[in-house]
Protein backbone atom coordinates (compact mmCIF):
# COMPACT_ATOMS: atom_id res chain seq x y z
CA UNK A 1 0.00 0.00 0.00
CA UNK A 2 1.43 3.38 -0.98
CA UNK A 3 2.08 6.04 1.60
CA UNK A 4 -0.60 8.31 0.11
CA UNK A 5 -3.34 5.68 0.08
CA UNK A 6 -2.40 4.70 3.66
CA UNK A 7 -2.65 8.37 4.65
CA UNK A 8 -6.06 8.64 2.98
CA UNK A 9 -7.33 5.63 4.95
CA UNK A 10 -5.95 7.26 8.12
CA UNK A 11 -7.60 10.58 7.21
CA UNK A 12 -10.94 8.84 6.72
CA UNK A 13 -10.47 7.15 10.10
CA UNK A 14 -9.68 10.36 12.01
CA UNK A 15 -12.51 12.34 10.37
CA UNK A 16 -15.00 9.52 10.80
CA UNK A 17 -14.07 9.13 14.47
CA UNK A 18 -14.62 12.85 15.00
CA UNK A 19 -18.01 12.81 13.31
CA UNK A 20 -19.07 9.70 15.25
CA UNK A 21 -18.11 11.55 18.44
CA UNK A 22 -20.28 14.55 17.48
CA UNK A 23 -23.26 12.28 16.82
CA UNK A 24 -22.61 10.17 19.95
CA UNK A 25 -22.84 13.23 22.21
CA UNK A 26 -25.38 15.15 20.11
CA UNK A 27 -27.12 16.49 23.22
CA UNK A 28 -23.90 18.36 24.04
CA UNK A 29 -22.75 19.20 20.53
CA UNK A 30 -25.89 20.08 18.56
CA UNK A 31 -28.76 20.95 20.89
CA UNK A 32 -27.28 23.65 23.21
CA UNK A 33 -26.19 25.99 20.37
CA UNK A 34 -29.60 25.61 18.73
CA UNK A 35 -31.32 26.60 21.99
CA UNK A 36 -28.96 29.56 22.56
CA UNK A 37 -29.53 30.89 19.07
CA UNK A 38 -33.30 30.49 19.36
CA UNK A 39 -33.11 32.77 22.42
CA UNK A 40 -31.06 35.29 20.43
CA UNK A 41 -33.69 35.28 17.68
CA UNK A 42 -36.56 35.67 20.14
CA UNK A 43 -34.95 38.40 22.27
CA UNK A 44 -32.80 40.39 19.85
CA UNK A 45 -34.55 39.62 16.58
CA UNK A 46 -38.20 39.55 17.58
CA UNK A 47 -38.66 41.57 20.77
CA UNK A 48 -35.98 44.26 20.37
CA UNK A 49 -35.59 44.00 16.61
CA UNK A 50 -39.25 44.85 15.94
CA UNK A 51 -38.61 48.29 17.50
CA UNK A 52 -35.36 48.86 15.56
CA UNK A 53 -36.68 48.57 12.06
CA UNK A 54 -34.17 48.36 9.19
CA UNK A 55 -30.39 48.75 9.68
CA UNK A 56 -29.14 48.39 6.12
CA UNK A 57 -30.29 47.47 2.62
CA UNK A 58 -33.98 47.62 3.54
CA UNK A 59 -33.80 44.32 5.46
CA UNK A 60 -35.56 43.87 8.80
CA UNK A 61 -33.32 43.64 11.85
CA UNK A 62 -34.20 39.96 12.16
CA UNK A 63 -33.08 39.35 8.55
CA UNK A 64 -29.91 41.36 9.15
CA UNK A 65 -29.17 39.34 12.29
CA UNK A 66 -29.51 35.87 10.73
CA UNK A 67 -26.15 35.66 8.82
CA UNK A 68 -24.30 37.05 11.84
CA UNK A 69 -25.80 34.55 14.25
CA UNK A 70 -25.28 31.68 11.81
CA UNK A 71 -21.59 32.60 11.44
CA UNK A 72 -21.29 33.07 15.21
CA UNK A 73 -22.64 29.56 15.84
CA UNK A 74 -20.40 28.08 13.15
CA UNK A 75 -17.18 29.57 14.45
CA UNK A 76 -18.01 28.89 18.11
CA UNK A 77 -18.91 25.25 17.49
CA UNK A 78 -16.06 24.59 15.13
CA UNK A 79 -13.63 26.02 17.67
CA UNK A 80 -15.11 24.27 20.68
CA UNK A 81 -15.34 20.93 18.90
CA UNK A 82 -11.71 20.71 17.94
CA UNK A 83 -10.29 22.24 21.11
CA UNK A 84 -12.24 19.96 23.44
CA UNK A 85 -11.82 16.85 21.28
CA UNK A 86 -8.08 17.22 20.68
CA UNK A 87 -7.35 18.35 24.22
CA UNK A 88 -9.49 15.46 25.49
CA UNK A 89 -7.35 13.10 23.41
CA UNK A 90 -4.23 14.67 24.93
CA UNK A 91 -5.68 14.46 28.42
CA UNK A 92 -6.66 10.78 28.05
CA UNK A 93 -3.42 10.17 26.16
CA UNK A 94 -5.40 8.55 23.34
CA UNK A 95 -3.64 11.05 21.06
CA UNK A 96 -0.67 8.66 21.37
CA UNK A 97 -2.58 6.21 19.17
CA UNK A 98 -2.09 8.66 16.32
CA UNK A 99 1.38 9.84 17.30
CA UNK A 100 2.88 6.33 17.22
CA UNK A 101 1.16 5.49 13.93
CA UNK A 102 2.93 6.04 10.61
CA UNK A 103 0.45 8.70 9.49
CA UNK A 104 1.59 12.17 8.38
CA UNK A 105 0.99 15.23 10.54
CA UNK A 106 -1.32 16.80 7.95
CA UNK A 107 -3.60 13.78 8.26
CA UNK A 108 -4.11 14.36 11.99
CA UNK A 109 -4.74 18.08 11.43
CA UNK A 110 -7.06 17.68 8.45
CA UNK A 111 -9.01 14.85 10.10
CA UNK A 112 -9.75 16.97 13.15
CA UNK A 113 -10.52 20.04 11.00
CA UNK A 114 -13.02 18.04 8.93
CA UNK A 115 -14.78 16.96 12.14
CA UNK A 116 -14.88 20.51 13.49
CA UNK A 117 -16.08 22.01 10.21
CA UNK A 118 -18.77 19.32 10.00
CA UNK A 119 -20.08 20.26 13.44
CA UNK A 120 -19.90 23.98 12.63
CA UNK A 121 -21.88 23.47 9.41
CA UNK A 122 -24.51 21.21 10.98
CA UNK A 123 -25.06 23.70 13.81
CA UNK A 124 -25.11 26.56 11.27
CA UNK A 125 -27.75 24.71 9.23
CA UNK A 126 -29.83 24.13 12.39
CA UNK A 127 -29.63 27.81 13.30
CA UNK A 128 -30.62 28.79 9.77
CA UNK A 129 -33.56 26.39 9.98
CA UNK A 130 -34.66 27.95 13.29
CA UNK A 131 -34.30 31.42 11.76
CA UNK A 132 -36.82 30.48 9.09
CA UNK A 133 -39.46 30.18 11.83
CA UNK A 134 -38.97 33.89 12.53
CA UNK A 135 -38.31 35.42 9.13
CA UNK A 136 -38.09 34.66 5.42
CA UNK A 137 -34.76 34.60 3.59
CA UNK A 138 -33.64 34.36 -0.01
CA UNK A 139 -29.98 33.41 -0.42
CA UNK A 140 -28.50 36.00 -2.80
CA UNK A 141 -25.19 34.24 -3.65
CA UNK A 142 -25.21 30.51 -2.78
CA UNK A 143 -21.55 29.87 -3.67
CA UNK A 144 -20.30 32.83 -1.63
CA UNK A 145 -22.53 31.67 1.23
CA UNK A 146 -21.05 28.17 1.09
CA UNK A 147 -17.45 29.37 0.72
CA UNK A 148 -17.75 31.82 3.60
CA UNK A 149 -19.18 29.28 6.06
CA UNK A 150 -16.58 26.66 5.12
CA UNK A 151 -13.71 29.14 5.42
CA UNK A 152 -15.05 30.61 8.69
CA UNK A 153 -15.42 27.15 10.21
CA UNK A 154 -11.94 26.14 8.97
CA UNK A 155 -10.23 29.21 10.44
CA UNK A 156 -11.68 28.59 13.88
CA UNK A 157 -11.07 24.86 13.67
CA UNK A 158 -7.39 25.60 13.05
CA UNK A 159 -7.31 28.19 15.85
CA UNK A 160 -8.98 25.71 18.22
CA UNK A 161 -6.42 23.06 17.27
CA UNK A 162 -3.53 25.42 18.08
CA UNK A 163 -5.22 26.29 21.39
CA UNK A 164 -5.57 22.56 22.24
CA UNK A 165 -1.91 21.91 21.42
CA UNK A 166 -0.75 24.57 23.87
CA UNK A 167 -3.39 23.80 26.53
CA UNK A 168 -2.17 22.04 29.65
CA UNK A 169 -5.50 21.89 31.47
CA UNK A 170 -9.18 22.16 30.57
CA UNK A 171 -9.26 25.78 31.80
CA UNK A 172 -6.81 26.68 29.04
CA UNK A 173 -9.30 25.75 26.32
CA UNK A 174 -12.05 27.79 27.99
CA UNK A 175 -9.94 30.95 28.31
CA UNK A 176 -9.68 31.77 24.61
CA UNK A 177 -13.44 31.48 23.85
CA UNK A 178 -14.25 33.60 26.89
CA UNK A 179 -11.65 36.32 26.63
CA UNK A 180 -10.89 36.42 22.90
CA UNK A 181 -13.54 34.73 20.82
CA UNK A 182 -16.65 36.15 22.53
CA UNK A 183 -15.51 39.83 22.50
CA UNK A 184 -14.31 39.58 18.89
CA UNK A 185 -17.60 37.97 17.84
CA UNK A 186 -19.79 40.53 19.59
CA UNK A 187 -17.68 43.37 18.16
CA UNK A 188 -17.46 41.73 14.71
CA UNK A 189 -20.66 43.13 13.24
CA UNK A 190 -22.93 40.25 14.22
CA UNK A 191 -25.55 42.54 15.73
CA UNK A 192 -24.85 45.83 13.94
CA UNK A 193 -23.30 47.46 10.92
CA UNK A 194 -19.91 49.04 11.61
CA UNK A 195 -21.15 51.97 9.49
CA UNK A 196 -23.16 52.88 12.58
CA UNK A 197 -19.86 53.47 14.43
CA UNK A 198 -17.86 56.67 14.35
CA UNK A 199 -14.10 56.78 13.81
CA UNK A 200 -11.82 55.51 15.26
CA UNK A 201 -14.14 52.58 16.21
CA UNK A 202 -14.96 51.84 12.58
CA UNK A 203 -11.23 51.60 11.78
CA UNK A 204 -10.54 49.50 14.86
CA UNK A 205 -13.38 47.15 13.90
CA UNK A 206 -11.63 46.51 10.57
CA UNK A 207 -8.74 44.72 12.30
CA UNK A 208 -11.17 42.14 13.71
CA UNK A 209 -11.05 39.05 11.45
CA UNK A 210 -14.55 37.99 12.47
CA UNK A 211 -15.92 41.13 10.81
CA UNK A 212 -14.81 39.77 7.43
CA UNK A 213 -16.35 36.35 8.02
CA UNK A 214 -19.68 37.76 9.16
CA UNK A 215 -19.83 40.20 6.26
CA UNK A 216 -18.81 37.61 3.68
CA UNK A 217 -21.74 35.47 4.82
CA UNK A 218 -24.05 38.48 5.02
CA UNK A 219 -23.15 39.30 1.43
CA UNK A 220 -23.77 35.70 0.42
CA UNK A 221 -27.21 35.61 2.06
CA UNK A 222 -28.45 39.22 1.79
CA UNK A 223 -26.17 40.76 -0.83
CA UNK A 224 -24.93 43.52 1.53
CA UNK A 225 -21.62 43.92 3.34
CA UNK A 226 -19.67 46.48 5.40
CA UNK A 227 -16.40 45.41 3.73
CA UNK A 228 -15.47 44.51 0.14
CA UNK A 229 -16.26 40.83 -0.31
CA UNK A 230 -13.02 40.17 -2.22
CA UNK A 231 -11.04 41.54 0.68
CA UNK A 232 -13.08 39.41 3.12
CA UNK A 233 -12.08 36.26 1.22
CA UNK A 234 -8.42 37.34 1.02
CA UNK A 235 -8.38 37.89 4.80
CA UNK A 236 -10.00 34.49 5.41
CA UNK A 237 -7.59 32.68 3.07
CA UNK A 238 -4.58 34.36 4.70
CA UNK A 239 -5.81 33.16 8.10
CA UNK A 240 -6.37 29.61 6.82
CA UNK A 241 -2.87 29.43 5.34
CA UNK A 242 -1.12 31.05 8.33
CA UNK A 243 -2.91 28.92 10.92
CA UNK A 244 -2.37 25.73 8.87
CA UNK A 245 1.37 26.41 8.70
CA UNK A 246 1.48 27.15 12.43
CA UNK A 247 -0.50 24.02 13.38
CA UNK A 248 1.66 21.79 11.15
CA UNK A 249 4.85 23.29 12.58
CA UNK A 250 3.62 22.62 16.11
CA UNK A 251 2.75 19.04 15.19
CA UNK A 252 6.10 18.50 13.49
CA UNK A 253 7.98 19.79 16.52
CA UNK A 254 5.70 17.79 18.81
CA UNK A 255 4.92 20.83 20.96
CA UNK A 256 2.76 19.71 23.88
CA UNK A 257 2.64 16.20 22.41
CA UNK A 258 6.09 14.62 22.34
CA UNK A 259 8.78 14.96 25.04
CA UNK B 1 22.62 -15.73 5.57
CA UNK B 2 22.60 -12.76 7.94
CA UNK B 3 19.27 -11.29 8.91
CA UNK B 4 18.66 -7.63 9.72
CA UNK B 5 18.38 -7.16 13.50
CA UNK B 6 14.89 -6.43 14.79
CA UNK B 7 16.29 -3.51 16.73
CA UNK B 8 19.62 -1.73 16.83
CA UNK B 9 19.95 1.02 19.41
CA UNK B 10 23.06 3.03 18.64
CA UNK B 11 24.51 5.43 21.23
CA UNK B 12 21.03 6.76 22.03
CA UNK B 13 20.85 9.83 24.24
CA UNK B 14 18.06 11.80 25.79
CA UNK B 15 18.37 14.87 27.95
CA UNK B 16 15.04 16.41 28.93
CA UNK B 17 14.42 20.16 28.98
CA UNK B 18 14.86 20.23 32.76
CA UNK B 19 18.41 18.90 32.37
CA UNK B 20 17.67 15.31 33.41
CA UNK B 21 19.87 12.96 31.39
CA UNK B 22 17.57 9.96 31.00
CA UNK B 23 19.71 8.04 28.50
CA UNK B 24 23.49 8.42 28.44
CA UNK B 25 24.36 6.92 25.08
CA UNK B 26 23.00 3.38 25.25
CA UNK B 27 23.51 0.72 22.60
CA UNK B 28 21.96 -2.69 22.24
CA UNK B 29 20.82 -5.13 19.58
CA UNK B 30 17.76 -7.37 19.52
CA UNK B 31 17.72 -10.21 17.02
CA UNK B 32 14.61 -11.10 15.02
CA UNK B 33 12.33 -13.57 16.78
CA UNK B 34 13.83 -12.84 20.19
CA UNK B 35 11.86 -12.49 23.40
CA UNK B 36 13.91 -9.75 25.00
CA UNK B 37 13.67 -8.44 28.56
CA UNK B 38 14.46 -4.79 29.25
CA UNK B 39 14.68 -4.42 32.99
CA UNK B 40 15.57 -1.64 35.35
CA UNK B 41 14.31 0.15 38.42
CA UNK B 42 11.79 2.99 38.19
CA UNK B 43 13.34 6.04 36.55
CA UNK B 44 16.16 4.02 34.98
CA UNK B 45 15.35 5.13 31.43
CA UNK B 46 13.27 2.18 30.14
CA UNK B 47 10.19 4.23 29.33
CA UNK B 48 12.30 6.95 27.71
CA UNK B 49 13.90 4.31 25.48
CA UNK B 50 10.49 2.88 24.57
CA UNK B 51 9.20 6.42 24.02
CA UNK B 52 12.00 7.09 21.53
CA UNK B 53 11.43 3.77 19.75
CA UNK B 54 7.72 4.58 19.37
CA UNK B 55 8.46 8.23 18.43
CA UNK B 56 6.67 9.70 21.47
CA UNK B 57 9.98 11.03 22.77
CA UNK B 58 12.53 12.88 20.63
CA UNK B 59 16.09 11.67 21.17
CA UNK B 60 18.88 14.20 21.64
CA UNK B 61 21.56 11.99 20.12
CA UNK B 62 22.17 8.65 18.44
CA UNK B 63 19.62 6.61 16.53
CA UNK B 64 17.57 3.43 16.66
CA UNK B 65 16.80 1.19 13.69
CA UNK B 66 13.81 -1.15 13.54
CA UNK B 67 14.51 -3.90 11.00
CA UNK B 68 16.96 -1.46 9.38
CA UNK B 69 14.56 1.53 9.39
CA UNK B 70 15.82 4.58 11.24
CA UNK B 71 13.38 5.94 13.82
CA UNK B 72 14.82 9.43 13.17
CA UNK B 73 14.99 9.46 9.38
CA UNK B 74 12.40 6.84 8.30
CA UNK B 75 9.82 7.35 11.04
CA UNK B 76 6.77 6.14 9.09
CA UNK B 77 8.50 2.99 7.82
CA UNK B 78 9.84 2.19 11.29
CA UNK B 79 6.49 2.83 13.01
CA UNK B 80 4.72 0.53 10.55
CA UNK B 81 6.80 -2.35 11.99
CA UNK B 82 6.16 -1.65 15.67
CA UNK B 83 3.25 -2.50 17.94
CA UNK B 84 3.26 -0.73 21.31
CA UNK B 85 1.53 -1.73 24.52
CA UNK B 86 2.19 1.24 26.80
CA UNK B 87 2.42 1.29 30.56
CA UNK B 88 -0.57 3.62 31.04
CA UNK B 89 -4.07 3.10 29.68
CA UNK B 90 -4.16 5.38 26.64
CA UNK B 91 -7.33 4.73 24.70
CA UNK B 92 -10.53 6.75 24.69
CA UNK B 93 -12.53 5.05 27.43
CA UNK B 94 -15.82 6.25 25.93
CA UNK B 95 -15.21 4.28 22.75
CA UNK B 96 -15.97 0.61 22.26
CA UNK B 97 -13.10 -1.93 22.07
CA UNK B 98 -14.08 -2.93 18.53
CA UNK B 99 -13.96 0.72 17.39
CA UNK B 100 -10.68 1.32 19.25
CA UNK B 101 -9.08 -1.59 17.37
CA UNK B 102 -10.57 -0.73 13.98
CA UNK B 103 -9.55 2.93 14.31
CA UNK B 104 -6.04 1.91 15.33
CA UNK B 105 -5.76 -0.15 12.15
CA UNK B 106 -7.07 2.83 10.19
CA UNK B 107 -4.28 5.01 11.56
CA UNK B 108 -1.87 2.49 10.03
CA UNK B 109 -3.64 2.74 6.67
CA UNK B 110 -5.34 -0.66 6.93
CA UNK B 111 -8.69 -0.67 5.10
CA UNK B 112 -11.78 -0.93 7.29
CA UNK B 113 -12.87 -4.37 6.05
CA UNK B 114 -9.54 -5.97 6.94
CA UNK B 115 -9.41 -3.98 10.17
CA UNK B 116 -12.81 -5.34 11.24
CA UNK B 117 -11.65 -8.93 10.59
CA UNK B 118 -8.47 -8.40 12.60
CA UNK B 119 -10.33 -6.70 15.44
CA UNK B 120 -12.65 -9.70 15.74
CA UNK B 121 -9.71 -12.13 15.58
CA UNK B 122 -7.59 -10.46 18.26
CA UNK B 123 -10.46 -9.51 20.56
CA UNK B 124 -11.56 -13.16 20.46
CA UNK B 125 -8.03 -14.44 21.05
CA UNK B 126 -7.70 -12.15 24.05
CA UNK B 127 -11.15 -13.17 25.31
CA UNK B 128 -12.67 -9.70 24.94
CA UNK B 129 -15.20 -10.34 22.20
CA UNK B 130 -18.17 -10.29 24.58
CA UNK B 131 -17.13 -6.75 25.58
CA UNK B 132 -16.35 -5.59 22.04
CA UNK B 133 -19.42 -3.39 21.66
CA UNK B 134 -19.64 -1.93 25.17
CA UNK B 135 -17.84 1.28 26.22
CA UNK B 136 -14.27 0.47 27.21
CA UNK B 137 -14.64 2.29 30.54
CA UNK B 138 -16.91 -0.56 31.72
CA UNK B 139 -14.06 -3.08 31.48
CA UNK B 140 -11.86 -4.24 34.37
CA UNK B 141 -8.19 -3.24 34.61
CA UNK B 142 -7.04 -6.62 33.26
CA UNK B 143 -9.41 -6.36 30.31
CA UNK B 144 -8.14 -2.87 29.49
CA UNK B 145 -4.57 -4.21 29.44
CA UNK B 146 -5.60 -7.05 27.12
CA UNK B 147 -7.40 -4.53 24.91
CA UNK B 148 -4.12 -2.63 24.53
CA UNK B 149 -2.45 -5.85 23.40
CA UNK B 150 -5.24 -6.49 20.88
CA UNK B 151 -4.91 -2.89 19.66
CA UNK B 152 -1.12 -3.25 19.30
CA UNK B 153 -1.66 -6.35 17.12
CA UNK B 154 -3.90 -4.54 14.61
CA UNK B 155 -0.99 -3.65 12.31
CA UNK B 156 0.45 -7.17 12.83
CA UNK B 157 3.81 -5.75 13.92
CA UNK B 158 7.17 -7.46 13.46
CA UNK B 159 8.33 -5.92 16.75
CA UNK B 160 5.95 -5.90 19.71
CA UNK B 161 6.99 -3.71 22.64
CA UNK B 162 5.26 -4.38 25.95
CA UNK B 163 5.88 -1.80 28.66
CA UNK B 164 4.88 -3.37 31.97
CA UNK B 165 1.77 -4.96 30.47
CA UNK B 166 0.88 -7.03 33.54
CA UNK B 167 1.10 -4.31 36.19
CA UNK B 168 -1.83 -4.78 38.56
CA UNK B 169 -3.21 -7.77 36.66
CA UNK B 170 -4.28 -10.94 38.50
CA UNK B 171 -2.39 -14.20 38.01
CA UNK B 172 -4.94 -15.91 35.80
CA UNK B 173 -5.20 -13.03 33.36
CA UNK B 174 -1.43 -12.58 33.44
CA UNK B 175 -0.96 -16.23 32.43
CA UNK B 176 -3.45 -15.95 29.60
CA UNK B 177 -1.69 -12.79 28.38
CA UNK B 178 1.66 -14.58 28.38
CA UNK B 179 0.18 -17.54 26.52
CA UNK B 180 -0.99 -15.16 23.83
CA UNK B 181 2.29 -13.23 23.63
CA UNK B 182 4.35 -16.45 23.65
CA UNK B 183 2.28 -17.75 20.74
CA UNK B 184 2.81 -14.48 18.85
CA UNK B 185 6.55 -14.77 19.53
CA UNK B 186 6.60 -18.42 18.43
CA UNK B 187 4.95 -17.32 15.19
CA UNK B 188 7.91 -14.99 14.52
CA UNK B 189 7.13 -11.64 16.13
CA UNK B 190 10.05 -10.18 18.08
CA UNK B 191 8.97 -9.18 21.58
CA UNK B 192 10.58 -6.65 23.91
CA UNK B 193 9.22 -6.75 27.44
CA UNK B 194 9.70 -4.49 30.42
CA UNK B 195 8.29 -5.76 33.69
CA UNK B 196 8.82 -5.56 37.42
CA UNK B 197 7.71 -9.20 37.78
CA UNK B 198 11.13 -10.71 37.29
CA UNK B 199 9.90 -14.28 37.35
CA UNK B 200 7.99 -13.40 34.16
CA UNK B 201 11.16 -12.15 32.50
CA UNK B 202 13.09 -15.23 33.67
CA UNK B 203 10.56 -17.70 32.35
CA UNK B 204 9.71 -15.94 29.09
CA UNK B 205 12.77 -14.09 27.82
CA UNK B 206 15.83 -15.48 26.08
CA UNK B 207 17.95 -12.32 26.24
CA UNK B 208 18.08 -9.47 28.66
CA UNK B 209 19.36 -5.94 29.12
CA UNK B 210 19.38 -4.22 32.48
CA UNK B 211 19.32 -0.46 32.39
CA UNK B 212 20.01 1.86 35.30
CA UNK B 213 20.69 5.58 35.48
CA UNK B 214 20.44 5.78 31.70
CA UNK B 215 23.16 3.21 30.99
CA UNK B 216 23.10 -0.48 30.18
CA UNK B 217 24.60 -2.33 33.14
CA UNK B 218 24.09 -5.83 31.70
CA UNK B 219 23.23 -7.14 28.24
CA UNK B 220 23.48 -10.88 27.73
CA UNK B 221 21.47 -14.07 27.36
CA UNK B 222 19.21 -15.06 30.23
CA UNK B 223 21.02 -18.39 30.61
CA UNK B 224 24.43 -16.74 30.81
CA UNK B 225 23.22 -14.18 33.30
CA UNK B 226 21.62 -16.76 35.56
CA UNK B 227 24.76 -18.87 35.38
CA UNK B 228 26.69 -16.02 37.02
CA UNK B 229 24.58 -16.41 40.13
CA UNK B 230 26.94 -18.39 42.37
CA UNK B 231 24.96 -18.30 45.60
CA UNK B 232 21.42 -19.42 46.28
CA UNK B 233 19.23 -18.91 49.31
CA UNK B 234 16.70 -21.50 50.43
CA UNK B 235 13.93 -21.40 52.99
CA UNK B 236 13.49 -24.65 54.95
CA UNK B 237 10.30 -25.37 56.85
CA UNK B 238 10.98 -27.48 59.95
CA UNK B 239 8.70 -28.76 62.73
CA UNK B 240 10.91 -27.14 65.38
CA UNK B 241 13.98 -25.04 64.70
CA UNK B 242 16.57 -25.47 67.46
CA UNK B 243 18.40 -22.46 68.86
CA UNK B 244 21.83 -24.05 68.30
CA UNK B 245 22.42 -24.83 64.62
CA UNK B 246 25.23 -26.91 63.14
CA UNK B 247 28.22 -25.03 61.71
CA UNK B 248 28.83 -26.20 58.13
CA UNK B 249 31.76 -25.05 56.00
CA UNK B 250 30.62 -22.73 53.16
CA UNK B 251 26.99 -22.83 54.27
CA UNK B 252 25.35 -20.02 56.24
CA UNK B 253 22.46 -21.40 58.27
CA UNK B 254 20.15 -19.01 60.14
CA UNK B 255 17.02 -19.49 62.23
CA UNK B 256 14.37 -16.96 61.20
CA UNK B 257 11.59 -18.26 63.49
CA UNK B 258 10.72 -21.44 65.38
CA UNK B 259 9.56 -23.23 62.21
CA UNK B 260 11.86 -21.72 59.60
CA UNK B 261 15.53 -21.87 58.69
CA UNK B 262 17.31 -19.86 55.98
CA UNK B 263 20.27 -21.35 54.15
CA UNK B 264 22.70 -19.49 51.90
CA UNK B 265 25.09 -21.72 49.98
CA UNK B 266 27.18 -21.81 46.84
CA UNK B 267 25.44 -23.30 43.82
CA UNK B 268 28.38 -25.67 43.40
CA UNK B 269 27.78 -27.19 46.83
CA UNK B 270 25.96 -30.45 47.30
CA UNK B 271 22.55 -30.22 48.96
CA UNK B 272 23.08 -33.71 50.37
CA UNK B 273 25.81 -32.33 52.68
CA UNK B 274 23.27 -29.89 54.12
CA UNK B 275 20.54 -32.49 54.60
CA UNK B 276 22.97 -35.00 56.12
CA UNK B 277 24.17 -32.42 58.66
CA UNK B 278 20.61 -31.40 59.52
CA UNK B 279 19.59 -35.03 59.90
CA UNK B 280 22.57 -35.70 62.23
CA UNK B 281 21.34 -32.86 64.47
CA UNK B 282 17.83 -34.30 64.46
CA UNK B 283 16.34 -31.50 62.32
CA UNK B 284 13.71 -32.80 59.91
CA UNK B 285 12.89 -30.70 56.83
CA UNK B 286 9.23 -30.78 55.79
CA UNK B 287 9.54 -28.50 52.76
CA UNK B 288 12.02 -26.30 50.93
CA UNK B 289 11.84 -23.37 48.46
CA UNK B 290 14.01 -20.67 46.90
CA UNK B 291 13.96 -17.48 48.95
CA UNK B 292 13.75 -15.21 45.90
CA UNK B 293 13.56 -15.50 42.23
CA UNK B 294 17.07 -16.01 40.86
CA UNK B 295 16.84 -13.15 38.40
CA UNK B 296 15.60 -10.87 41.15
CA UNK B 297 18.71 -11.60 43.17
CA UNK B 298 20.96 -10.76 40.23
CA UNK B 299 18.94 -7.69 39.36
CA UNK B 300 19.28 -6.29 42.87
CA UNK B 301 23.03 -6.93 42.88
CA UNK B 302 23.57 -5.29 39.50
CA UNK B 303 21.48 -2.25 40.27
CA UNK B 304 22.87 -1.84 43.77
CA UNK B 305 26.35 -2.23 42.31
CA UNK B 306 25.86 0.73 39.98
CA UNK B 307 24.50 2.82 42.84
CA UNK B 308 27.55 2.16 45.02
CA UNK B 309 30.12 2.92 42.33
CA UNK B 310 29.60 6.70 42.14
CA UNK B 311 29.73 6.91 45.97
CA UNK B 312 33.07 5.09 46.01
CA UNK B 313 34.42 7.42 43.35
CA UNK B 314 33.40 10.39 45.47
CA UNK B 315 35.21 9.03 48.52
CA UNK B 316 38.33 8.38 46.46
Amino acid sequence: MSSMSANLVALHTVARREIVRIVRIWTQTLIPPAITMTLYFVIFGKLIGSRIGSIAGGFSYMQYLVPGLVMMSIINNSYMNISSSFFGAKFQRSVEEMLVAPMADWVILLGYVIGAVARGLVVGALVLLIALFFTSLHVAHPLITLASVVLGATIFALAGFVNAIYAKKFDDIALVPTFVLAPLTYLGGVFYSIKMLSEPWQGISRINPILYMVNALRFGVLGISDVPVGMAFVVMLVFVIALSILALQLLRRGVGLRS
Amino acid sequence: MTSVPALVVDNLRKTYGNGVEALKGISLTVQPGDFFALLGPNGAGKSTLIGILSSLVNSTGGDARVFGMSVNRQRSEAMRLIGLVPQEINFNQFEKPFDICVNEAGFYGIPRRIAAQRAEKYLKELRLWDKAFHPAREMSGGMKRRLMIARAMMNEPRLLILDEPTAGVDIEIRRSMWQFVSAINAAGTTVILTTHYLEEAESLCRNIAIIDHGTIVENTSMKRLLATLDVETFILDVPAAPAGLPQLPGIALRRTDEHTLEVEMARSQDLNTLFAALSTHGIAVTSMRNKTNRLEELFVRLVEGTRQEPAQEKVA
